[in-house]
């Protein structure tokens, strides 16, 4: 038993956060303190957050040497990791629990007031005043004390040990016991994205705070203008990270999760998507604010909402309140109330200070005209927030109902049956209309537009993106009339933002960010359109069949039932299963299950023969390797004209803590189109198969004969000393058969074998072919006329259903995304200059 | 004199049309978004609503229906394993057929509780979606004794 580093690590949680609360007090000082002793409460306030800083470092350490060491006497070790993952998983482990990811915020929002500290002299008192509230209100969450006399539990730790977590009747008997090993990291999340996606998410989250607190340091100095400057780059820092963050989680999801997409409308999706849509909402505001002293208010409410937000959204996935309505399964902590009281302290305290000082904040007495930039950025901030708000309404269903419920009424309102059809129902519209401002407003960048000069400016971009628009509709046959004007829209925006892409670069290269923004905007929109709009089931199994007789409707089939090497047509190609494949883990390719031996240890096995993969040999016969049993791969080959055009691997894995079973796809890549396909159902393996009544041949060596319609012939029978690894004493007899049996594509070698054992007992070992569902069996040996009785059994051949469907354009998505990143960075860095000038 | 104060009376109307338009969308998507809801009902209620022409679709929460050892009964499978269908009793205790377009999933006999949304078509239900509740999908109160 290792007590010493969950100590350790629970005593720097609570110095984490005692010494939050002391930044908190002296910064508070600080700020109010005449400038004599203003020094000194400064110096203690960095002190206090130095400190903090230090204890969040040691709680991520000692979590951290917990997990390396599989320390599995404690819960967190136990239950998400195992002995055997390789260190980048190790390191996921660590946010893979509620406690570590509340802990991976913490650590990143020190980071930042590290750098607030060091970089903003001017704004340090009452900005980490905020910080430190911030910090301590989540170092509660994984505090995990209880508050003596009302036995209250505060948080809960991730240094809790195993016996206390778990009510096991083991710990009865043997307080000390240790499990061997973990029960691990759910393999779903074995992925190299889960490496990365959560910490970029995280510190989107965290970068959040920034804004926010000059916001509110804004108001409560009465600053009320001068706190836009520090904090417009964070902001887009934090517009740029939480959206690569979202994109990461939805490439993932589309990579490994089998729904067909990248975006599911799922409440966890929502929950971050709206406060990035406010987010960009509040850098618009923001700078029209820098452009011409108006929007002050909409910006700083903007700012509060963002931070509201992600509060919120972190009560609505932690709180266990989404209950039924999310396929995420999240583990209640009990952590709702102390969550609700964060969510409320925050949004009351910010609504409370900006409603005392609302009279005192300049607001700008010119109206916006509708010929002035000002204008058409408002607009489309407004746009950006009701687009949020359609999200954040049906999201909060189930907070509805617990609220009603609260009230003792009933409400049983469920999120829309079609989650997905609902929201691009209403988003498509907003996406269109986002699209049209942005693309106009971009005409106004300069200076206030007259009437006639607009009309000059505006027409070329016009015609050329009616041309584009016009190529497009007619190659790519697009007539749904919502996806005809999405299209337009996001080829004006792309169109007219090259425009000014094209005078700027002239001018000044690093004022191109919101430009190439923009673009990237529009080719996401237009990426998404296609992707998904047009998304098609090629699969299609157009029998029509009716699945009731008594029901009105008939189905289309959109799955493909493949028996293994027999093909099929399927959108244009020709399709065909080859059969089951492994993964070994340290070498790329895939292995036939017919080809290895397994062991006692289900994470190695040994090659039969040597194996090859795509013309290279990757393994020699009797080698020893690794793989991960959980997966099995389909191996499925896609031919065009005779020629393959591409193999494909979907996978199913066996993962008990996702309810037994998930399927993830493989993609075919083109520049055009994918081809996603992924396993709807496999053979259950566990399952006993239908064998046909017991057929006998007698042969004689190197005879052919027919088995489930393939030629297999008997090579030769051998006398063996050994059973797997079991030594055979001398007066028993085993011999082996060796038979051959040719499939469609390859030879198979059935080797069943026959036993006297101490002279009486007889046994026969058959031996399976799985590929061509053959199970043959050496009945008998006759040496008088040097022939040998084979039992043959049959079943149906091995089968997999898949479904496959057609993603048109989604690499516009994809390269969209990337050229948003690269505008972020280039508006990120020129704001981030400014400030420092 | 004149002049600018007319100006700026009907600059502020502006600015309070779009005040009252943000509202109006604000109101409009409140109202969608309670029509687009859908709702947790008994397979009566369903009924109900599919015979009086209402063909939204809605979710019914139930168990499947288990003989006396715990065996799940009334599975029936297509023949070539593309579609199924199973028998569901809501929290009313009614019995249901519900009809399913997608081979059955391989965890489905394991479920706890299963939601289907979907609705009535004459007398069988036809699920469009079936959201699965395993009993493993929440974290294991047991450890593995013994490894």
């Amino acid at each position: 038993m290792h007590y010493f580093i969950g100590d350790l690590g629970h005593l720097f949680v609570i110095a984490s956060f005692v010494t939050s609360l002391l930044s908190v007090f002296t910064y508070w000082k600080a700020n109010s303190a005449n400038s004599e002793t203003k020094d000194q409460w400064l110096q203690n306030a960095r002190v206090a957050f130095y400190l903090h800083s230090t204890a969040v470092i040691g709680v991520v350490t000692c979590l951290f040497i917990i997990i390396y060491n599989h320390y599995f006497e404690y819960h967190y070790a136990y239950s998400h990791s195992d002995s055997r993952l390789p260190l980048h998983y190790l390191i996921s482990t660590f946010w893979n629990g509620q406690e570590g990811s509340f802990l991976l915020w913490i650590f990143w929002q020190a980071v930042l007031g590290i750098f607030l500290i060091r970089t903003q002299r001017a704004w340090e008192a009452p900005v980490m005043v905020v910080f430190g509230l911030v910090q301590a209100f989540l170092a509660s969450m994984i505090l995990g004390v209880v508050i003596p006399f009302i036995n209250i539990k505060l948080g809960s730790s991730p240094f809790i040990l195993l016996r206390d977590a778990i009510d096991d009747p083991i710990f009865k008997l043997q307080p000390d016991f240790i499990p061997k090993d973990g029960s691990g990291l759910n393999p779903l999340l074995q992925n190299y994205w889960m490496v990365i996606h959560p910490p970029t998410l995280f510190l989107g989250f965290a970068l959040t705070l920034p804004p926010f607190a000059f916001c509110i340091a804004g108001l409560w100095q009465r600053k009320y203008s001068e706190w836009i400057k520090p904090a417009l780059p964070w902001a887009l820092l934090g517009a740029g990270i939480l959206g690569l963050g979202i994109l990461m989680g939805g490439y993932w999801a589309y990579e490994t999760l089998n729904f067909g997409g990248y975006w599911n409308w799922d409440p966890v999706e929502n929950a971050v998507y709206v406060p990035w849509l406010v987010l960009i909402a509040s850098i618009h505001t923001m700078i029209i604010y820098k452009n011409s002293q108006a929007a002050l208010k909409s910006a700083m409410i903007l700012n509060i909402s963002v931070f509201v937000l992600i509060l919120y959204s972190t009560f609505l996935t932690r709180s266990g309140i989404l209950g039924d309505a999310s396929v995420h399964s999240f583990t209640d902590l009990g952590l709702s109330g102390q969550l609700l009281i964060y969510l409320l302290f925050f949004t009351v305290a910010a609504i409370f200070l900006a409603a005392i000082r609302w009279k005192e904040i300049p607001s700008s007495e010119k109206e916006a005209s509708i010929y002035s930039r000002e204008f058409w950025i408002f607009l489309g901030a407004t746009t950006l927030c009701l687009m949020g708000f359609q999200v954040l309404l049906p999201t909060s269903i189930p907070v509805y109902n617990s609220l009603v419920e609260l009230f003792g009424g009933e409400s049983n309102l469920a999120p829309p049956a079609d989650q997905i059809g609902f929201y691009s129902k209403f988003q498509l519209w907003f996406g269109v209309l986002v699209a049209l401002i942005s693309g106009t407003g971009q005409f106004f960048w300069w200076k206030r537009m007259e009437k006639e000069k607009l009309k000059k400016e505006i027409l070329p971009p016009i015609l050329i993106s009616l041309i584009v628009f016009a190529i497009i509709i007619s190659i790519a046959k697009v007539y749904e009339p919502a996806y005809v004007l999405l299209t337009l829209a996001g080829v004006y925006l792309i169109v007219s933002n090259l425009k000014v892409l094209s005078s700027v670069i002239k001018v000044n290269p690093s004022l191109s960010g919101g430009a190439l923004a923009h673009i990237g905007i529009g080719m996401m929109l237009i990426g998404v359109m296609f992707s998904s709009g047009y998304s098609k089931v090629v699969s299609l199994n157009n029998t029509g069949m009716l699945i009731s007789k008594d029901l009105p409707t008939e189905f289309n089939r959109d799955n493909l039932l493949l028996f293994i090497n027999e093909p099929r047509t399927m959108g244009g190609y020709e399709i065909e299963y080859l059969g089951e494949r492994v993964e070994p883990r340290k070498i790329s390719g895939y292995v036939s299950k017919n080809d290895i031996d397994l062991t006692m240890d289900p994470y190695k096995v040994v090659a039969r023969k040597d194996i090859e993969f795509k013309g290279k040999k990757i393994l020699s016969e009797k080698d020893t390797f690794e793989i991960n049993p959980e997966n099995t791969y389909y191996e499925i080959e896609l031919r065009r004209n005779g020629n393959v055009e591409a193999l494909l691997f979907p996978r199913v894995q066996i993962n008990p803590s996702m309810g037994g079973f998930v399927a993830s796809p493989d993609i075919k890549r083109n520049i055009g189109r994918d081809l996603y396909t992924h396993v709807s159902l496999p053979m259950n393996r566990e399952e006993e198969p239908e064998w046909s009544k017991l057929e006998e041949v007698q042969v004689r060596i190197n005879q052919q004969f027919f088995v489930n319609d393939y030629v297999a012939v008997l090579e030769e029978v051998t006398r063996i000393h050994e059973i797997e690894g079991i030594q055979l004493s001398d007066e028993d007899v085993a011999v082996k058969a060796k038979i051959k049996v040719t499939g469609e594509r390859n030879s198979y070698y059935s080797e069943p074998i026959f036993l006297i054992k101490d002279k009486t007992q007889v046994g026969r070992l058959p031996s399976e072919i799985n590929d061509l569902g053959v199970r043959i069996t050496l009945m008998n040996i006759h040496p008088e006329s040097n022939e040998f009785s084979l039992g043959l059994n049959t079943r149906q051949k091995d089968w997999v259903i898949i479904k496959a469907m057609e993603k048109p354009l989604i690499n516009i998505l994809w390269l969209g995304t990337g050229v948003l990143m690269v505008g972020f960075s280039i508006a990120m860095i020129r704001r981030f200059k400014e400030f420092r000038n | 004199m004149t002049v600018t104060l007319g100006r700026k009376v009907t600059e502020m109307k502006k600015s309070h049309i779009i005040a009252i338009v943000i509202i109006a969308a604000c109101i409009a998507l409140i109202i969608a978004t309670a029509g687009d809801a859908s709702t947790y009902v008994s397979f009566d209620q369903a009924y109900q609503m599919a015979s009086t022409g209402n063909n939204t679709q809605i979710h019914v929460v139930g168990d499947l229906k288990k003989d006396e050892q715990g065996n799940i009964l009334g599975i029936e499978k297509s023949q070539d394993n593309l579609s199924f269908s199973f028998i569901l009793i809501d929290e009313h205790q009614k019995e249901q057929k519900v009809y399913y377009n997608e081979p059955m999933p391989p965890d489905f006999t394991r479920s706890e509780k299963v939601v289907v949304i979907g609705n009535y078509q004459n007398n069988d239900f036809v699920a469009r979606k079936i959201l699965l509740k395993c009993p493993s999908k929440y974290q294991e109160e047991k450890i593995n004794a013994g490894i």
